[in-house]
C-alpha cells in the first residue's frame, strides 16, 4: 500500500508555515476533496500529510468596518449558519446553501474549497462577484509574512492556483458590499443536492433608476476558472435594464463563455444554460 | 519513514488506541480494523450518505474523512448510539413507523437524524428534506423516512 511519507498536525501558524517552507507537503483540511484524490491514487507518497485542523487561529469569522474575515478552515456550515454574516452578505448562505450536503459542508472549509480550484467550486462565483481576496502567509526572516491576492487573479486553471507551495491560505477577506448593493447566485445542476455545477451564475450592483451600477457577473463551470465576465458586466452598465435590454445582455453573456463538452454538459448546452440563467438571474436582481 | 500513525479517541464512550496507515478513512478502520460493521459502505465517495456518523457531535461522511484526524475526537456510531437509551425514541420509530425497508441506508439515516434533530429539535418536514439530501434510500421514496424523524421531533410532542 502506497501511502505518505509521514504526517503532522501542527497547532500554531508558525509551525505550519515552517513545514511547508520544508517543501513536498500535502495540506489537509476537511479532506473531502483529498480522500478522493488518495482514493484514485492522485497524490505523491513523497510529501509529509499536513493536518492543519488544528490550528485553531484559522476558525473564525470576524468583522471589522470594511470588510469580512473568514479563517480558511471555518466549515461551509459555519458560514451558512453565521448570524451576522448572513445578514451582511446573503448571497454567501445562498451559495453555502447549495453546497454538496450537510455531512459535507459539516467537513468542507472555505479554504479548502478555494484551494482546490475547482472550475465549479460552489463558493467561488460569489467570492469573485463579492470581490475577496485570500491571504497567503509563508515564513519569513521575522515570523509569518503574508500578502494579499485579489480572488479574481488567484484562479490559473483546473487546480491551479498563485499560492506557492511553501504559503498556507489562512483566510479570506470580503469588503463590506455598499449601501444598496444586491445579489443573487444560482447554481444549476441536476438535482438539488450533491451536485457538480453545470454552471452557476452570480450577479450583482446597486439597482437605481433602471441601471444596475457598479455591476458584478460571475460565471462557474464555463471556462478552466471561475471568472468575471467582463464584457457582460460592461454591456450591462450602459443601458437601463428592460426586458428587451436583459435579452440582450443575455446573447453577449452566451457569447463570452467559452465552455467544454463533458459528462456533466455539452458546450452548446451550458452556453443555452447561461443564457436562459442570465435572463432569469439579471431579472430576478433588477426586480425592485 | 512513518507509513502509520498512532491515534486515541473516544469511540462510542470508550477510549481507543490504535495505528492506523496515514491515507486510511474512518470508514475502513471502523469496518475492518474495530469490526463495527454497522457503518455501511455504499459509495465510498460522499454521495450516498451510508456511512454517516458523527465526529464531535457533527455527522460526517466516515468515507470521506481521514482516520489519522480521529486523533483527540469524539466518534459515535450507530453501535454506539442505540446502546444509548436516549436514542430509544429515535431507534424505534424507525422500527414502528417503517422508516426502515432492506435496512441498507438506515445507519446512516438513523446518525443524520441525530444530527437534525441535535441541530434542530423542531425540524418541520422541510428541514428534514434537507436535511437528508446527503443520505439515498432506494427502497422507501422518503415519506415513511421523513415521518418516523418528525414523529421524534419536539413538533410532534407538542402536538
Amino acid at each position: 500500500m502506497t501511502n505518505f511519507k509521514s504526517y503532522l498536525a501542527p497547532a500554531t501558524l508558525d509551525e505550519a508555515v515552517d513545514q511547508l517552507n520544508q517543501g513536498n507537503v500535502t495540506v489537509l483540511a476537511g479532506g473531502s476533496d483529498l480522500m478522493l484524490r488518495v482514493g484514485a491514487g492522485n497524490y505523491d507518497p513523497s510529501h509529509t500529510l499536513m493536518n492543519i485542523l488544528k490550528i485553531s487561529e484559522l476558525r473564525n469569522i470576524t468583522f471589522t468596518e470594511s470588510e469580512v474575515q473568514i479563517g480558511a478552515l471555518t466549515t461551509i456550515t459555519e458560514i451558512m449558519e453565521d448570524p451576522e454574516l448572513t445578514i451582511k452578505m446573503p448571497l454567501l448562505g445562498q451559495a453555502a446553501d447549495q453546497f454538496a450536503s450537510m455531512q459535507i459542508r459539516n467537513v468542507g472549509t472555505i479554504g479548502g474549497n478555494i484551494c482546490n480550484a475547482s472550475p465549479a467550486g460552489d463558493m467561488l462565483v460569489p467570492l469573485l462577484l463579492l470581490d475577496a481576496a485570500v491571504e497567503l502567509a509563508r515564513q519569513s526572516d521575522d515570523g509569518v509574512a503574508s500578502r494579499r491576492v485579489a480572488i479574481k487573479d488567484f484562479f490559473m486553471g483546473p487546480g491551479k492556483t498563485q499560492r506557492q507551495s511553501n504559503e498556507l491560505l489562512t483566510r479570506v477577506s470580503i469588503p463590506i458590499s455598499n449601501k444598496g448593493f444586491r445579489a443573487r447566485f444560482y447554481k444549476f445542476g441536476t438535482r438539488p443536492a450533491l451536485d457538480i455545477s453545470t454552471v452557476s451564475i452570480g450577479i450583482g450592483g446597486i439597482f437605481n433608476n433602471g441601471y444596475l451600477q457598479a455591476p458584478r457577473v460571475a460565471f462557474g463551470a464555463v471556462a478552466p476558472v471561475p471568472f468575471m465576465a467582463l464584457k457582460t458586466m460592461k454591456a450591462i452598465e450602459q443601458s437601463p435594464l428592460d426586458s428587451e435590454r436583459i435579452k440582450e445582455i443575455a446573447e453577449i453573456a452566451r457569447d463570452e463563455i467559452k465552455p467544454i463538452d463533458d459528462v456533466r454538459a455539452t458546450a452548446w448546452y451550458r452556453k443555452q444554460l447561461v443564457h436562459n440563467l442570465t435572463i432569469k438571474v439579471l431579472s430576478d436582481v433588477t426586480d425592485a | 519513514m512513518s507509513l502509520t500513525h498512532e491515534i486515541k479517541f473516544t469511540l462510542n464512550g470508550s477510549p481507543v488506541s490504535l495505528t492506523i496507515p496515514l491515507t486510511m478513512s474512518v470508514l475502513t478502520m471502523l469496518r475492518d480494523l474495530l469490526n463495527l460493521t454497522g457503518t455501511k459502505y455504499g459509495c465510498g465517495e460522499g454521495e450516498c450518505g451510508a456511512c454517516t456518523i458523527l465526529i464531535d457531535g457533527v455527522s460526517v461522511n466516515a468515507c470521506l474523512k481521514f482516520a489519522v484526524d480521529c486523533d483527540g475526537r469524539t466518534l459515535t456510531t450507530v453501535e454506539g448510539l442505540v446502546a444509548d437509551s436516549r436514542n430509544d425514541p429515535l431507534r424505534t420509530a424507525f422500527a414502528e413507523k417503517g422508516g426502515v425497508q432492506c435496512g441498507f441506508c438506515t445507519p446512516g439515516m438513523v446518525m443524520q437524524a441525530r444530527h437534525i434533530l441535535d441541530n434542530y429539535p423542531r425540524a418541520n418536514e422541510s428541514q428534514i428534506k434537507r436535511g437528508i439530501e446527503g443520505n439515498l434510500c432506494r427502497c422507501t421514496g422518503y415519506k415513511k423516512i421523513i415521518e418516523t424523524i418528525a414523529s421524534v421531533g419536539e413538533l410532534d410532542n407538542k402536538g
